[in-house]
């Protein structure tokens, strides 16, 4: 086994021990999604739209809970750093890229758990939709969230134990508010052109495609092209002159 | 020179090496042009007070910091190239001195030891480590001293030529910190070359077949323990000795400076046993005699001049 698929397994392997964090990035959605969904799971046209309620709360809430845990994978590098083991790793011949795919990689497992524990527990209660529309909305959601990824490595790169947790959650809440992960933030005007240039607003887009959307256009693709390449070198970046003791 | 060090595949050579820092109070010139060559096999001690530089240099012969100024040369390549390499093992400073969590002491060496080219045996590692009762231990569960161990066997279970050690023994006990340097020795024995850093003179005397002694950034003594030692593990007898003629003074056994304060004279000694017997024998009126050690940190500012700020300095 290589070092970067070994180093990948103790990865996730770490990441699946640690209970807090698997409670907090994997059940946190599945108890929204309880609290709101089982009430609400024999309402079959939710605001007037003809969408079903289980449906609407199963894809925004895979949007939400799979962003969460990509960026929050990738900010538990703070608490790493401040024992000093990002810099012995760096002193071990693994390479930058073998590091930053490990850390991503790790992210995706947790984001997919997440997705599938929501679409499982919408199956349950009666979500039902074809075969190409699943496809479609997981394809286009894990591609959607590799700036997340991104952002993760990033921020874990920056900040220190202590900002971590508020940072990541006040910049993933802002994120899905204005992506319009709730409810759209506007039709027209300054915050919707803004909501489009958001990696968050073509998340949202690739979970709506279960409920009729049309997926991405070119603007999309580019738009998360670009957010995923400017991020993934701004985590180079922060990655690379965090070299110093802490 | 440039020419013969880049030729010369073995050992570590640090020539004019500097790096300065920006602090809140100015700039910090942390190694201000050090020359250092070890050769492979050597244990040598990298001894001096905290802020001495010997971090910052350790960072630079690691790659994990690009001095300002100077090179480094790693059994023949940059830093970066060995640490790629898989030669280079090391135990560095860190704030928690803690290790990452979730993962069991034999998960974390045997994880470390794949990502090098050639490990050691990950059993071997562990009994040489003396952390073979608590290998399935997590590792969020052990104790300071116990953790340092974990992190030695993590920087010498790649069976690297060059192991770097920055002040190893910090969290241990007695016990721990004997235990540790047994273990340290069988590594060396194995041919390896053992750079290590410390502020405890005993443990470099002990430890060390070569002792490089730094103060504000600069070399100040490089050379056996023994000779080390006797300059900065010498003591000071004062006593108060009117119209003393220093010259006798410094005649008397064991005493290897005198110097005058007001009414007081200052013996430094080599062999403050022998001086003291020599001065009461032949100074009967020498009254409130004192012997003092002189600290490490004091016998580091006499060595230096005493007289350099590490603030505010140009770097040379």
């Amino acid at each position: 086994m290589s070092g970067a698929t070994s180093y990948t397994r103790y990865e996730l392997l770490r990441t699946f021990r640690n209970r807090r964090f698997l409670v907090f990035s994997l059940a946190i959605p599945l108890v929204i999604y309880a609290a709101f969904a089982i009430p609400n799971r024999n309402d079959h046209d939710f605001n007037g739209s003809g969408i079903p309620f289980a449906l609407y709360y199963m894809v925004s809430l895979a949007s939400f809970g799979t962003m969460m845990a990509m960026v929050s994978s990738g900010a538990r590098i703070a608490g790493e750093r401040a024992t000093g083991w990002t810099r012995q790793l760096r002193i071990t011949p693994l390479s930058t890229r073998a590091y930053f795919q490990a850390k991503i990689l790790t992210a995706y497992v947790m984001a997919a758990t997440s997705i599938t524990g929501l679409f499982v527990f919408g199956i349950a209660l009666g979500v039902r939709m074809p075969l190409g529309d699943w496809l479609q909305t997981v394809a286009l959601l894990l591609i959607g969230l590799l700036p997340f990824a991104a952002l993760g490595v990033m921020l874990g790169h920056l900040l220190n134990v202590d900002s971590m947790g508020p940072a990541t959650g006040g910049i993933v809440s802002l994120l899905a508010f204005l992506g319009g992960t709730w409810a759209p933030v506007a039709s027209h005007g300054f915050l919707h052109v803004l909501a489009l240039a958001l990696p968050s607003y073509w998340l949202v887009q690739a979970s709506h495609v279960s409920l009729g959307g049309s997926g991405w256009g070119t603007t999309g693709w580019l738009i998360v092209a670009g957010w995923a390449i400017v991020l993934t070198r701004l985590a180079r970046y922060a990655y690379r002159r965090d070299t110093n003791r802490l | 020179m440039a020419m013969n060090t880049i030729s010369d595949s073995t050992g570590i050579r640090l020539e004019g090496l500097t790096k300065s820092f920006q602090s809140a109070q100015g700039t910090v010139h942390a190694v201000r042009g050090i020359d250092v060559a070890i050769s492979p096999g050597e244990t040598v001690a990298l001894l001096g007070p905290n802020g001495a530089g010997k971090s910052t240099t350790i960072d630079m012969l690691l790659g994990l910091t690009e001095p300002d100024g100077g090179s480094v040369s790693v059994l023949g390549r940059q830093p970066g190239k060995a640490v790629e390499a898989g030669l280079v093992g090391a135990m560095l400073q860190s704030g928690g001195g803690l290790l990452i969590r979730d993962l069991s002491v034999r998960e974390l060496v045997t994880m470390m030891a794949s990502l090098y080219p050639a490990p050691m045996d990950v059993d071997e590692v562990l009994s040489l480590s003396g952390i073979a009762d608590i290998a399935d231990r997590r590792t969020q569960k052990l104790s300071g001293g116990q953790t340092q161990r974990v992190r030695f066997a993590a920087a010498l279970v790649s069976d690297p030529e060059l192991l770097v050690l920055d002040e190893p023994t910090v969290a241990m006990d007695v016990e721990g910190r004997h235990g540790f340097w047994t273990a340290m020795r069988a590594f060396a024995a194995r041919g390896k070359t053992v750079l290590f850093a410390t502020h405890y003179l005993e443990e470099a005397d002990a430890y060390a077949d070569r002792a490089v002694l730094m103060a504000h950034g600069r070399v100040v003594a490089d050379g056996p323990t023994t000779e080390i030692k006797a300059r900065v593990g010498s003591k000071t007898i004062r006593a108060t000795l009117a119209d003393a003629d220093l010259d006798g003074l410094s005649r008397l056994p064991g005493v290897s400076a005198v110097e005058r304060r007001g009414e007081a004279v200052i013996l430094r000694c080599a062999d403050s046993d022998a001086a003291i017997r020599a001065l009461l024998d032949g100074y009967d009126h020498a009254r409130d005699i004192e012997i003092s050690s002189a600290g490490l940190e004091e016998a580091f500012l006499e060595l230096t001049g005493g007289e350099d700020d590490l603030v505010g300095e140009p770097a040379t």
